[in-house]
């Protein structure tokens, strides 16, 4: 199981909860798995980034998540461009 | 890996486009010039908020020389965003940033265009479309965009909030978000100081020395080429191609050379309308901005305003900080508010804060990527009320600061974790350097401030091409503007085995070079260095291989060193083949080696950086000079240090313009008055000192090398180090930057 952080910006979908174990293989998965759990989150949760035990990825759908991994959605870092 | 040995890495060859820039030869956007070309005039609007009622393009259509005329209607409005790694481009806003559609959203937005034989006859026929308007009342500070009856400057707007918030009504407010840890509250009640100010930043450019420029030249078949200067011809072409319509494989962007962008030159303010123009006349057209056109309407910085209360324990332990960062996003949605947020509190351990953070649209130019988007402001509230806490708790500012700096395994304001990072290192090193304990006279005072930003990954691609003689071509799709050229020649060089002055980089056009995405971020040295390293690695692969053939044994067995092929046990009695003994065979032994790679790689991991200042002021006049600077900074490893530092040192003095001098001063009509160099006043040569500069090294785990990335972290510190330095030579905590002689006479006066 990978332990999902969830963003308190995110209080609206999550009630609150800040953590959450997932059984997914990758990202496009736990995503999904998310979105059974807190209806409408998936929409949010694919503009943000993602950071699989401490690596921020931008395009992370395939990534693998093991065991244990630590995910967290983070806002993408955009700059006026 | 900080243990790795380097032959060509960390030395400083001189950079292979240096000769044509120093005299002359180089090309850059501005001198482009074709058979037959056209010159392009924009119109600007006069106004800074203004319904557009009618454009009348008969009299200018007319014109002998005249072959084009274009306005709004020229330029679709389509609703789709153009991915960019890090960021999306929103093409609609884009699209009516390039010219005005319903309505002009600030003091010179483009409402037409036109082509003509010279640049006199353009400029006269500008002048003759006739533009009828209903002036609106424009809003020009977040105060009065987020006031009751605010005049409003998109109908359709609506505030995405995370987390949701509900809006009532029509608004300027486009975007917030929330970062919270903790128990706030109880977090200030632990605290034995709590400290509370509220900062302002102005609008500031990124004023690099070329101005944007571009040629486009379209044919019968609708194909276009342009020349321009950009950080991401890859960007330009594909927003070209989304805004225009066209498949992107019927738009060719050469990138010339480039004078400066530090984020300015990723949107496109001319190239579309250079090939909507062109397509009209069916001849080449040439847009080139003047100074003041840049300033007016290419994309600045945000003015924030941010307000920041820290609480910590008497021993200076931080129990609390609560955060309100206010960015002006300019004429559409889009401030780097986000970033921001994120890097306000990254420096340091803080069990309880609340962040929020607002992206407000005002009757300004849109605001563009400048350097470290979003940090300096944020580092320029934090770092001042660190200072603050130092001096209220009667502690050394770099003390506090270590006390409570982040480390590997801490958790990121924004979430995740930190891997190896460098803020206690780049601390440690400044306590230890003489500039820190040196004498000051009574008129100087000194400061410090530390800054954070994430560094960039996102795509790249390289190709390296060995030639029969041994030498190489290096071709990648990031245009040059900090060396990066000569330190991905370095990396080439370094894994062959061969002299840097052996390797030709090549910055690509879009049909040459394969997809990268742009020069900024910190990213090139990182994400395309990787590219570049695992390429030429693809190089050496080929060449083993090619040995292999040689000696009749299996690839897998053929070793590689120092630039040779090593025979396998089963072939010992060969010599071993240098590389230059086998690019000449490359025909016999298979045909061409080309090496190739395409990554898409993670962020880099943040940088860290301090800066000391020592400022000296004029008491009567208000008048200061920073008379010592030292820039300390982890950067993962120095490829070139030499470019290196460079960026330090020019991050440094673009931060210490940001914090004495530079700023749009706009009249009450949003026109701003000082759009030249003249009176926007940036430093100069004679206004700095030598910026010294302390490289410290702190492998990035993601980088083949551990680089990290350099160029943005540099312009975070200034702010606050000068304010910082400001306070100590004079008493006053100034929270409202430029610090100008008028703006500190001001202070000094009124502190008695």
């Amino acid at each position: 199981m990978a332990i999902v952080y969830l963003p308190h910006a995110l209080n609206a979908y999550t009630g609150g909860r800040s953590e959450v174990a997932i059984d997914a293989p990758r990202v496009l998965e736990l995503r999904a798995a998310l979105e059974r759990r807190f209806p409408g989150i998936q929409a949010e949760l694919e503009q943000m980034a993602v950071a699989i035990d401490g690596q921020i990825h931008h395009d992370a759908d395939y990534e693998r998540v093991e065991q244990r991994t630590e995910v967290h959605f983070v806002p993408r870092v955009a700059g006026g461009a | 890996m900080s243990e790795q040995t380097f032959t060509t890495v960390g030395t400083r060859p001189i950079r292979h486009d240096g000769v044509d820039k120093v005299t002359g030869r180089a090309n850059y956007g501005a001198d482009i010039s074709l058979p037959r070309m056209l010159h392009g005039v924009v119109l600007r609007s006069p106004h800074a908020h203004a319904r557009i009622l009618s454009i009348d393009t008969t009299r200018a259509r007319s014109m002998p020389g005249v072959k084009a005329v274009v306005t709004g209607r020229d330029i679709p409005l389509v609703q789709a965003k153009l991915a960019m790694g890090e960021a999306a481009l929103d093409l609609r806003d884009m699209g009516d940033n390039l010219l005005a559609h319903d309505k002009a959203l600030y003091h010179g937005h483009a409402v037409a265009a036109v082509a003509a034989t010279s640049l006199d006859v353009a400029d006269q026929a500008a002048r003759q479309i006739v533009v009828t308007y209903e002036v609106l009342r424009p809003v020009l500070s977040i105060e009065q965009a987020t006031a009751r009856n605010a005049p409003i400057l998109h109908e359709g707007l609506k505030t995405i909030g995370r987390p949701t918030i509900e809006t009532k009504g029509p608004t300027n407010i486009a975007g917030k978000l929330e970062l919270k840890l903790g128990d706030v509250e109880r977090g200030f009640t632990e605290a034995d100081v709590v400290i509370e100010r509220e900062f302002r930043t102005p609008t500031v450019h990124q004023g690099y020395i070329e101005p944007h420029a571009c040629v486009a030249q379209t044919g019968e078949d609708g194909r276009a080429t342009v020349w321009t200067t950009t950080q991401g011809p890859f960007v330009v072409r594909d927003a070209c191609a989304g805004i225009l319509g066209m498949d992107a494989a019927r738009i060719k962007v050469i990138p010339t050379e480039i004078g400066g962008g530090f984020g300015g030159k990723i949107p496109v303010y001319l190239e579309p309308l250079a090939i909507v123009l062109s397509r009209k006349a069916q001849r080449p057209v040439k847009l080139v901005m003047s100074r003041e056109d840049d300033f007016r309407a290419s994309g600045p910085t945000s003015a924030t305003v941010i307000r920041m209360k820290l609480g910590a324990k008497r021993d200076g332990t931080l129990t609390a900080a609560s955060t309100s960062l206010w960015y002006e996003a300019g004429a559409y949605k889009g401030s780097p508010f986000g970033a921001g947020a994120m890097c306000v509190l990254a420096c340091y351990r803080i069990p309880n804060f609340f962040i929020e953070s607002y992206d407000v649209v005002v009757n300004k130019p849109k605001v563009a990527a400048y350097r470290a988007p979003g940090s300096p402001m944020a580092a320029f509230a934090i770092e001042s009320v660190m200072d603050e806490l130092a001096e209220t708790l009667a502690v050394d500012p770099i003390a506090i600061r270590l006390k409570n700096a982040v480390v590997e395994g801490d958790r990121a304001p924004y979430g995740p974790s930190y891997g190896p990072i460098g803020l206690k290192q780049v601390l440690v090193a400044a306590a230890a350097h003489p500039h820190w304990k040196a004498p000051l006279a009574d008129s100087q005072g000194r400061g410090v401030a530390c800054g954070f930003w994430f560094n960039a990954g996102m795509s790249s691609s390289a190709t390296v091409t060995l030639n029969a003689d041994g030498s190489a071509s290096l071709v990648t799709g990031n245009p040059d503007i900090g060396g990066t050229r000569v330190a991905q020649a370095m990396m080439v060089a370094e894994e062959l085995g061969i002299e840097v002055d052996r390797v030709r980089p090549c910055v690509g056009d879009t049909d040459s070079a394969g997809f990268t995405d742009v020069t900024g971020g910190s990213r090139v040295c990182y994400a395309t260095g990787a590219a570049v390293i695992q390429a030429a690695r693809d190089v050496k692969d080929q060449l083993r291989a090619r040995a292999a053939k040689i000696w009749d044994v299996q690839p897998d067995a053929v070793g590689w060193n120092n630039g040779c092929a090593l025979p396998p046990g089963a072939a010992a009695d060969r010599q071993p083949l240098s590389l230059t003994e086998l690019a000449p065979q490359m025909a016999k032994t298979g045909g061409p080696i080309v090496g190739r790679a395409a990554v898409n790689l993670p962020m880099a991991g943040p940088g860290f950086a301090i800066h000391i200042c020592d400022l000296e002021v004029d008491r009567g006049t208000g008048k200061s000079k920073v008379v010592r600077y030292t820039a300390l900074q982890d950067v993962g490893r120095a490829v070139h240090p030499g470019f290196v530092e460079g960026q330090m040192q020019g991050g440094a003095a673009q931060g210490i313009g940001w914090a004495l001098n530079e700023e749009y001063i706009f009249d009450e009509n949003g026109v701003m008055e000082n759009a030249g160099f003249l009176d926007y006043r940036m430093p100069v040569t004679s206004d700095l000192p030598m910026i010294d500069t302390v490289i410290v090294e702190v492998a990035n785990p993601l980088h083949p090398y551990g680089v990290r990335g350099v160029g943005e972290v540099p312009i975070v510190p200034p702010l606050a180090a000068v304010a910082n330095a400001m306070h100590a030579v004079t008493g006053v905590r100034f929270t409202r930057l430029p610090l100008s002689p008028p703006r500190v006479l001001e202070g000094l006066v009124a502190a008695g």
